[in-house]
């Protein structure tokens, strides 16, 4: 299970309904469900993680995000996760704003673009970084809106998004005092809880 | 996982002297359901499918019916051991409906009160008439709850009728390259097969078993033009081109080129006016055309499947333009909103409508997927 998806479980109440967009293979919907009995619903595009998913047991509507999330009615479910996809969206912005309309409180991951090491990679060989967890090069990744710690919160400031809860995952498992305290330096992802 | 066929399956009978009350206000006092099992129900009664068939469909959905043979039933790429309707762990039951011409009480059998065959003063029908007879079935077997109501096209708009009607009867309920009530594209088809039906003068208005005659060729141009909106312009494209069967198009020669897909047409034509009643065509294209799933809700589908208690797999194919895959969204963004569970894919292909029968890897992957999470609950 990827550290952020274990940060976030402690912030959905057992038996509540999750909506996961960009669910991927189930994974994570699946240990809700187990650990917490929540009622989900899925979004992926992927035909094989959408197969996986329904394999696993779970609710999974193949849908495109870019094209809008009308079709979900307003505070029809008490949280929407989105884990590392804001940055592969069209309109990262459109979709959180979809994101707490749907959902009474939201939960956003995404990598932390000013971690030290990019800024390190961009600064000293002047080129787009490419890591273990960002293995893409510039040209073909589906990760078209990298933002920072900073730019995230200045957005959330802008709109009026409420910051609940934040939590930043450093390079290791041990418990992240650097990123605690320096999070656009030394964050490598980055999790918010969000509501209006 | 080993794949292979049910076997030989042999159709069986069951009559109902219990009088039906129909959509349209009249009764039919007695009838019979000629139907095929699959698999072996288990002692709780809790694996039990229903496949319910679409226009042109009829009970022989899986297997053969003799060694000799050639076709096996018409969903056999979905129905049997290792396919996604997994006859290992299912029961699988699959019936001619209502006004079918295969076996079932229809047009062509004999109206009790006349001695004389129903013809066109058979019933109307809607698709509910066939959900309630099923249940009926469904009774006669000991199955009070079908792990899952199954159906593509007109047979999904059953699936889904089944789970407004009969809320605690299905535990899941698999619509398939359906629609929620018909387009007026899709009604103006329709008619188009009714109208070539009713202008053979060999139709005699319907009586045309009293009088000895076949409208086979109104039949067939009915086929022919529900042939075309089955397939996709690709799928013809792939299937067909412009390739002739005879003739030429050289300039110079007088000789009349024909094109494959005209004699494919005929021949698809020709098949099916050999092998299916004018009536029954007629009776089963009015009832898709007349089933709006939401009328009675207040045209609201979202307050029709608040009425629903199973989950749903809706599927649709990208080349579908019959029943489009957008016509499928609409189907699920009600579930949604109504708060039921879903899960929807729409599956690349090539084939069309037709694609609901052919063996899709992704679609056979998907749908073995969804049904061993229905295996899991029996």
């Amino acid at each position: 299970m990827r550290l952020d998806l274990t940060h976030i479980q402690r912030w959905i109440a057992p038996g509540s309904k999750v909506l996961d967009l960009g669910c991927g293979n189930g994974e994570f919907l699946q240990r809700l469900a187990l650990e917490r009995q929540v009622r989900g619903l899925g979004l992926e595009i992927d035909p094989d993680k959408i197969t996986s998913a329904v394999a696993r047991g779970l609710n999974i509507v193949e849908q495109d995000m870019d094209a809008g999330l009308s079709n979900f009615p307003d505070q029809s479910f008490d949280t929407v996760v989105m884990a590392h996809a804001l940055q592969a969206v069209h309109y990262p912005d459109r979709v959180l704003e979809d994101m707490l309309r749907i959902g009474r409180q939201g939960i956003v991951t995404f990598p932390n673009f000013a971690h030290w090491r990019c800024r390190l990679y961009l600064g000293s060989r002047g080129r787009m970084p490419v890591s273990r967890f960002m293995p893409y090069n510039w040209y073909d990744t589906p990760n078209i809106h990298f933002c920072t710690v900073k730019d995230f919160e200045a957005l959330c400031e802008e709109r009026g998004i409420r910051i609940l809860a934040r939590d930043m995952v450093g390079n290791t498992q041990r418990r992240p005092l650097l990123a605690s305290a320096w999070p656009n330096l030394f964050a490598v992802t980055a999790i918010y809880l969000i509501s209006r | 996982m080993k794949t292979s066929s049910v076997g030989i399956v042999t159709p069986q009978r069951a009559r109902f002297d219990e009088p039906l009350a129909l959509a349209c206000g009249r009764v039919l006092t007695a009838y019979e359901l000629v139907y095929e099992t699959y698999g072996t129900l288990n002692s709780t009664r809790s694996n039990a499918v229903l496949v319910c068939h679409a226009l042109s469909g009829h009970h022989h959905a899986a297997g053969y019916h003799s060694a000799e043979d050639r076709k096996p039933g018409w969903w056999d790429e979905c129905i049997g051991p290792g396919k996604p309707i997994d006859t290992n762990h299912f029961f699988v039951v699959s019936l001619n409906n209502l006004g079918g011409c295969h076996g079932s009480t229809g047009p062509t059998s004999i109206n009790p009160e006349t001695g004389a065959p129903w013809g066109p003063d058979f019933p109307s029908l809607r698709v509910r008439d066939w959900v309630h007879s099923q249940a009926r079935l469904a009774d006669r077997l000991g199955i009070d709850c079908w792990a899952a109501v199954v159906g593509g096209s007109l047979g999904g708009m059953q699936a889904m009728r089944w789970a407004l009607l009969y809320p605690q009867r299905l535990r899941h309920c698999v619509v398939i390259a359906s629609a929620m009530r018909l387009s007026a594209q899709n009604i103006a088809f329709n008619e188009i097969a009714r109208q070539a039906i009713q202008a053979d003068p060999g139709f005699a208005d319907g009586h045309y078993l009293a009088r000895n005659t076949v409208p086979a060729k109104g039949l067939a141009l009915a086929r022919m033009v529900g042939h075309i909106t089955y397939l996709s312009d690709d799928a013809m494209a792939d299937k067909f081109g412009r390739d002739l069967r005879s003739g030429s198009l050289e300039l110079g020669g007088e000789e009349p080129a024909e094109f494959q897909v005209q004699s494919y047409l005929r021949y698809q034509g020709s098949q099916f006016s050999g092998s299916f009643d004018a009536n029954t065509y007629i009776l089963m294209t009015q009832a898709l055309d007349f089933f709006d799933l939401a009328r009675e809700y207040g045209d609201d589908p979202v307050a029709a499947f608040r009425e629903a208690h199973c989950a749903f797999l809706v599927l649709s194919f990208s080349t579908d333009w019959r029943f489009s895959p957008s016509r499928s969204r609409e189907i699920v963004d009600a579930l949604i909103a109504a708060d039921r569970p879903v899960t929807y894919a729409e599956i690349e292909a090539n084939e069309g409508h037709d694609a609901f029968l052919m063996p899709i890897p992704r679609y056979l992957a998907l749908f073995g997927a969804y049904m061993q999470r229905v295996r899991g609950a029996c």
